[in-house]
């Protein structure tokens, strides 16, 4: 598959592959993490936000590797099971794994510079994990939980405009080419 | 292969942590029996394939038993199925033991019941030729077979002794072209004369047009024969056909109707009265109640011809009546009524006493010694039509004895009596 994707690079994609400090892969998820954890207990509305999956959004399309995605992926859903209370472990590592996957595809083929592009990949990735996750929860912990579309894809846009500003920042973190 | 690794290295790392987080998921997990999901989906990943091993290895387990064990089945099965035929057979033989003990018992019992003397045979050939109508029985002349003696089996006339040698006998069935008996309607008294067509059917000949025939009637002996006894079933009516002068009757013999295996020979005839029902086509011969004693016979015979029980009983009152001068419907209230009590004189004691002395057998007797004329015979004259009770003119024999044929219905053997009533019971020697 990396070699499949790799024919799809054109040169000046392959050059725009991103890096990033390793203090920073690592601490930007943690920091999406808490912020996910603890901010929603004194402001509720910030629990419409899903930060680590926006920040898995953006290293797998940014460093363009699938494994590499999908072991962010992995590793911020993992952590975030942990964190979570009554959450088997595995429920959200396995959807952003999915989606760290599939975004690290899209991002070998497709620039992702563009902030509309940004945009509509960070509206499409939530919704995808949104249902994803809804598929896990009804068919390995047999829960009977609704799946509200609507209120889905409302989430999805706010997500998106946050995601797509979050993005601006973090392109900041980039190490120079 | 490392090309093939590589080429798939993406999807393969992708499944691998995916199945990994399964895992963890399933050991977290517990089902609503509180067992862990991970040995939920074990024991449901691994059964079915378990299943699937047992089921291939018990096919192929009895596959090779059954070919192991396929030779001694073979075996078993050819031995079983010898068996199943043995046994086939055996029924088979015990079927016809039976049929056979059912008609000798049937036969013993006509035989005890019936007045004439008789003699049992047994059918040991049949004659040669592919139309002969011709069977040997193992009595002869040394059991006392004559030639022109009658053949009968419960069931009805079988045929006649043409030849008597000393340990077998040639009998005629009815069915051969050349036999001849003398018949009479059962319901309305038609008399003819059965003769064989070498077929299953046998005609009726001489019935005048003007006489009624059903069919389904029943043919009786008549006795003119004088080889038949009056009043043995000679065969039922299949076919009647208006014809001028004399219609085409068809009957089919019921002395041979269950086969001839055994039949009886009859040594001394006596006649008998015709039923006034048929017998039942019963499949088993069943005996008629023994008959009355002879005073009793007699008080209850009637004068006239035989009708239904009221007809008996008015005979009987008007013969009362006579008897006592009394004329029914005359005479007021308070006269004395008849004596319904007193004996009537017997029916014999009105014959002519030249007859009535006679001894009865006297005619098989006569016949033994071959005297006795055969009106059956080819050239003999066709039996001419008459009203019921009208004597017949004595017809000449060989020997110049008149076969008188008496009134209609009455047997022509010299001691019989007038009427159509069974001859008194005689003690008669049972030759098995």
């Amino acid at each position: 598959m990396s070699e499949y994707g790799d024919r799809y690079l054109v040169g000046s994609q392959r050059e725009q592959v991103s890096r990033f400090r390793a203090r920073v892969m690592l601490f930007v998820p943690l920091a999406a993490i808490l912020f996910q954890v603890y901010l929603p207990r004194p402001f509720p509305f910030l629990g419409y936000l899903e930060l680590p999956l926006l920040v898995t959004i953006y290293f797998a399309l940014m460093r363009r590797s699938q494994i590499g995605g999908l072991f962010i992926g992995a590793f911020i859903g993992l952590v975030q099971d942990s964190l979570s209370i009554k959450q088997p472990l595995g429920m959200f590592g396995i959807v952003k794994t999915l989606v760290g996957y599939f975004a690290a595809s899209v991002g070998l083929r497709i620039d992702v510079e563009h902030v509309v592009i940004r945009f509509v990949l960070i509206y499409f990735f939530y919704f995808f994990h949104q249902f994803l996750y809804w598929v896990l929860v009804r068919g390995l912990l047999g829960r009977q939980i609704p799946f509200e579309t609507q209120l889905t894809l409302m989430l999805g846009l706010l997500n998106a405009f946050v995601g797509v500003t979050l993005f601006h920042f973090m392109d900041k973190l980039r190490e120079p080419a | 292969m490392d090309t093939l690794l590589n080429r798939y290295r993406n999807i393969t790392v992708l499944l691998l942590v995916i199945f990994a987080q399964l895992v963890l998921i399933a050991v977290q997990v517990r089902n609503d029996q509180d067992v862990r999901m991970i040995r939920v989906w074990s024991v449901t990943a691994i059964t079915p394939l378990a299943n699937v091993l047992e089921t291939v290895r018990g096919s192929v387990s009895d596959f090779f038993r059954n070919y192991i064990l396929m030779h001694d089945e073979r075996a078993d099965n050819r031995r079983l199925q010898g068996e199943v035929d043995r046994l086939k057979m055996e029924n088979q033989f015990l079927k016809t033991e039976i049929s056979t003990a059912d008609r000798a018992k049937a036969l013993v019992a006509f035989q005890q019941h019936t007045q004439s003397r008789t003699i049992a045979a047994r059918v040991i050939a049949a004659g040669a030729g592919a139309n002969s109508k011709v069977v040997f029985v193992d009595r002869g002349s040394g059991s006392g077979v004559e030639k022109g003696m009658a053949v009968v089996t419960p069931d009805g006339i079988v045929g006649k002794v043409i030849a008597a040698y000393p340990t077998a006998s040639e009998v005629m069935l009815v069915t051969d072209p050349e036999f001849a008996a003398g018949v009479v309607s059962q319901k309305n008294g038609a008399v003819g004369t059965l003769k064989g067509q070498g077929q299953s059917t046998c005609k009726v000949d001489y019935v005048p047009s003007e006489e009624k025939v059903e069919v389904g009637e029943m043919f009786y002996t008549s006795g003119d024969d004088r080889i038949f006894p009056k009043g043995f079933p000679a065969g039922v009516v299949r076919v009647v056909r208006p014809s001028s002068p004399y219609q085409e009757v068809l009957v089919e013999p019921t002395g041979l109707q269950r086969g001839l295996e055994a039949v009886l020979i009859v040594l001394e005839g006596v006649h008998q009265a015709i039923p006034e029902v048929p017998p039942a086509n019963a499949p088993v011969y069943l005996g008629t109640p023994p008959p009355p004693a002879p005073g009793e016979q007699q008080a209850a015979a009637p004068a006239g011809p035989v009708g239904t029980d009221a007809d008996k009983l008015v005979q009987k009152y008007k013969q009362i009546g006579a008897a006592e001068n009394h004329k029914f419907g005359e005479g007021g209230p308070g006269t004395k009524p008849p004596d319904f009590n007193i004996k009537l004189p017997a029916p014999g004691a009105e014959l002519p006493a030249v007859e009535a002395a006679q001894p009865q057998g006297s005619d098989a007797a006569a016949r033994r010694h071959g005297d006795a004329a055969n009106p059956l015979q080819p050239q003999a004259p066709p039996p001419a039509a008459k009203p019921p009770n009208t004597p017949k003119s004595p017809a000449p024999t060989k020997t110049g004895v008149a076969a008188s044929p008496g009134p209609k219905g009455a047997p022509r053997v010299p001691a019989s009596p007038a009427v159509p009533a069974p001859q008194p019971a005689k003690p008669k020697p049972q030759d098995q």
